[in-house]
């Protein structure tokens, strides 16, 4: 879609404004995936979406004022309960914004057969199920709206783990993300949610810039500058936000949004507004019960309460299976284990974390954290006394 | 099912790091094959001593031939193995992707047979 | 010492093959694995799916990219391997050279680091 954007800003001033000017781009942007598909060596797939969007875009309906609305029908097709949950982003990313089965594969750490299949499966469950393309009913939409919102997350949290956006042949998925999100809250202004989820890519986004040191290093939140941050970004979230509450209908994309408020306020204040977050973190929890959602929640009881309660709270995680190859909940286990005073446990708990973590710097920095447990570790040691003995 | 994880990364480069690097590199698959005895997932693993140590055999009329080096050139040699079980190549593929290996060079899966 | 033994066969040639000579290499691999155990000496081992099953990943500043196929593409390919624990090289060598996998490919041999 970026490609079409470019395509605009270089057309217009020479023909003027477009009538329509949304329907200029989705033609536009319709015609470049054509001739990509033909370009490419294994146009199976995306020329199967394009017979989808071809077949629900008529030309016709380049007249239609409501012309926008049609990729907002297409990723309520694509999110449709009828689809499997795992696929809904990546047949958003396939059939809204044109990428390859290789791609979205890689984002999503799929084999690139195994996701081109997914995807094969999934277009034919739309055709053969008689998937509705068009926005629910007024009674179905937030429960619908859920689902198109879940997947542009999904989309935009796989583009997260590339803080540099180094490299631009590969499309950044949090750019992709950030789109989506704009659209839907354009399209449907009266729905917080959307404007919530927008708000939580904004204020992720506006810290892009403070992740990584000029070497690559990582940078965690608590140490990031905060006059790194994008603060024209922030200030749009913090609007968006504000507007979300006014429709009176909380969600957990709002309180997502509101608790990066709660971080970002740093740049003002100075300090993070812990009981905050702490507050929110609650009401989330009691919205999603999500293991991640708790962990976050012990890390913000830590900083209000001490590190004991924080450690307490992450122990009541202990039993979910699914944490065991999670590498964010042993480093906060790690980090609350060494405030405690708890050394060979905070070590075995960065050791674990280490382990499960792919990306390099992250590695780097949590390897460092250890060292310093390992280092305090011997000086507490009295003299003469092995490691084994305490 | 079990998959094999082959690590392929550039004998010259990982032999002259940094000591500190080197050490971190260490401890990265230190944890690493941790990890993957935690989680139960572990069958074998091997590391190889480089392309230098070497030697391939034909016998094609039941003559063998011996010859000094690996099998073939590549930009990145093989340096090791892990075999691990799993209930599927999605599994696999994030194993894969922790593996400090991956970071450097580049990690195959293959499922096994049996 | 322990040597790893990779065998490296052409996959082209196995769909070529008659239902006799497939069982005759089915029966050369099982008494030579046979071979292997009596003489004390084998270590583990495994026979790898074909590279039409095999997924590549790398991972750079933190991004995954995910490819079909295998490392590289070459005349032969990886088909599997035994880790064999014995005196030294040359008796590596003299089990690589009875190998099935060496009269029609190649068997490389590999020392392994010991832990």
């Amino acid at each position: 879609m970026s490609e079409a954007f470019a395509a605009a800003l270089v057309e217009w001033p020479a023909s003027g404004v477009p009538r329509t000017p949304e329907a200029w781009l989705l033609t536009v942007a319709r015609r470049k995936m054509i001739d990509a598909a033909r370009r490419r060596q294994t146009g199976d797939e995306s020329a199967a979406a394009l017979a989808i969007i071809a077949e629900e875009l008529s030309p016709a309906a380049d007249e239609n004022p409501e012309i926008p609305d049609e990729r907002l029908r297409l990723m309520f097709a694509c999110a449709h309960p009828a689809i499997d949950a795992g696929v809904r982003a990546p047949l958003i990313l396939q059939t809204v914004l044109g990428f390859d089965a290789g791609a979205i594969g890689s984002a999503f750490l799929v084999a690139p057969t195994t996701m081109a299949q997914r995807l094969v499966r999934a277009k034919n469950r739309i055709r053969q199920a008689g998937i509705p393309f068009r926005v629910p009913e007024r009674v179905e939409l937030a429960e619908r709206l859920d689902a198109v919102l879940e997947a542009i997350y999904a989309i935009y949290a796989e583009g997260w783990s590339d803080p540099a956006g180094t490299e631009a042949r590969r499309r950044n998925l949090a750019d992709e993300g950030i789109w989506l999100g704009r659209l839907v809250a354009s399209l449907l202004p009266g729905e917080p949610e959307a404007l919530g989820l927008l708000s939580l890519m904004l204020y992720a986004e506006a810290r892009r810039g403070a992740r990584r040191t000029a070497q690559g290093e990582y940078v965690p939140l608590a140490q990031q500058d905060p006059d790194a941050w994008d603060q024209p970004l922030i200030d749009e979230a913090e609007a968006l936000l504000l507007r979300a509450s006014d429709a009176g209908r909380i969600g957990r994309y709002q309180l997502e949004a509101a608790v990066q408020s709660a971080h970002v306020i740093r740049r003002r204040s100075g300090r993070t507004d812990w009981d905050a977050i702490e507050r929110l973190y609650d009401a989330l929890l009691s919205l999603t019960a999500s293991p991640v959602v708790a962990i976050n929640r012990a890390v913000a009881v830590a900083e209000t309460r001490g590190a004991s309660a924080g450690l307490a709270a992450l122990d009541a995680l202990k039993e979910d299976a699914r944490l065991a190859e999670y590498q964010p909940y042993w480093a906060a286990r790690a980090e609350l284990l060494a405030r405690c005073g708890d050394l060979p446990a905070a070590e075995a708990a960065y050791e674990r974390a280490i382990g499960l973590e792919s990306d390099e710097s992250v590695r780097s920095f949590l390897q460092q954290r250890r060292a310093h447990v390992t280092v305090t570790a011997s000086t507490l040691l009295p003299s003469g006394s092995s490691r084994n003995a305490a | 099912m079990r998959y094999l994880l082959l690590m392929y990364q550039q004998e010259a480069v990982m032999r002259n790091l940094p000591k500190e690097t080197a050490r971190e590199v260490h401890g990265a698959y230190m944890a690493y094959l941790d990890a993957l005895k935690k989680a139960g997932v572990l069958v074998a693993n091997h590391g190889l001593q480089p392309t230098s140590a070497a030697a391939t055999v034909r016998a094609p009329n039941g003559k063998a031939v011996v010859l000094n080096g690996p099998f073939a050139e590549t930009k990145e040699q093989l340096a090791g193995y892990f075999l691990i079980d799993v209930p599927d190549l999605d599994s696999a593929l994030s194993w894969a992707e922790r593996n400090p290996t991956a970071s450097h060079g580049a990690v195959e899966v293959r499922p096994v047979w049996g | 010492m322990q040597y790893m033994l990779m065998i490296f066969v052409n996959e082209a040639r196995y769909p070529k093959l008659t239902p006799a000579e497939r069982e005759q290499g089915t029966a050369a691999y099982s008494a030579y694995t046979e071979a292997l155990k009596k003489a004390g000496v084998l270590n583990g081992g495994s026979r790898l799916q074909p590279t039409s099953a095999a997924t590549t990943v790398r991972v750079a500043n933190g991004k995954s990219q995910v490819l079909n196929g295998p490392y590289a593409d070459s005349k032969e390919q990886l088909g599997g391997y035994y880790m064999i624990d014995v005196p030294d090289l040359d008796a590596a060598l003299s089990w690589a050279a009875r190998c099935p996998g060496a009269s029609h490919g190649v068997v490389e041999i590999r020392p392994v680091w010991t832990m």
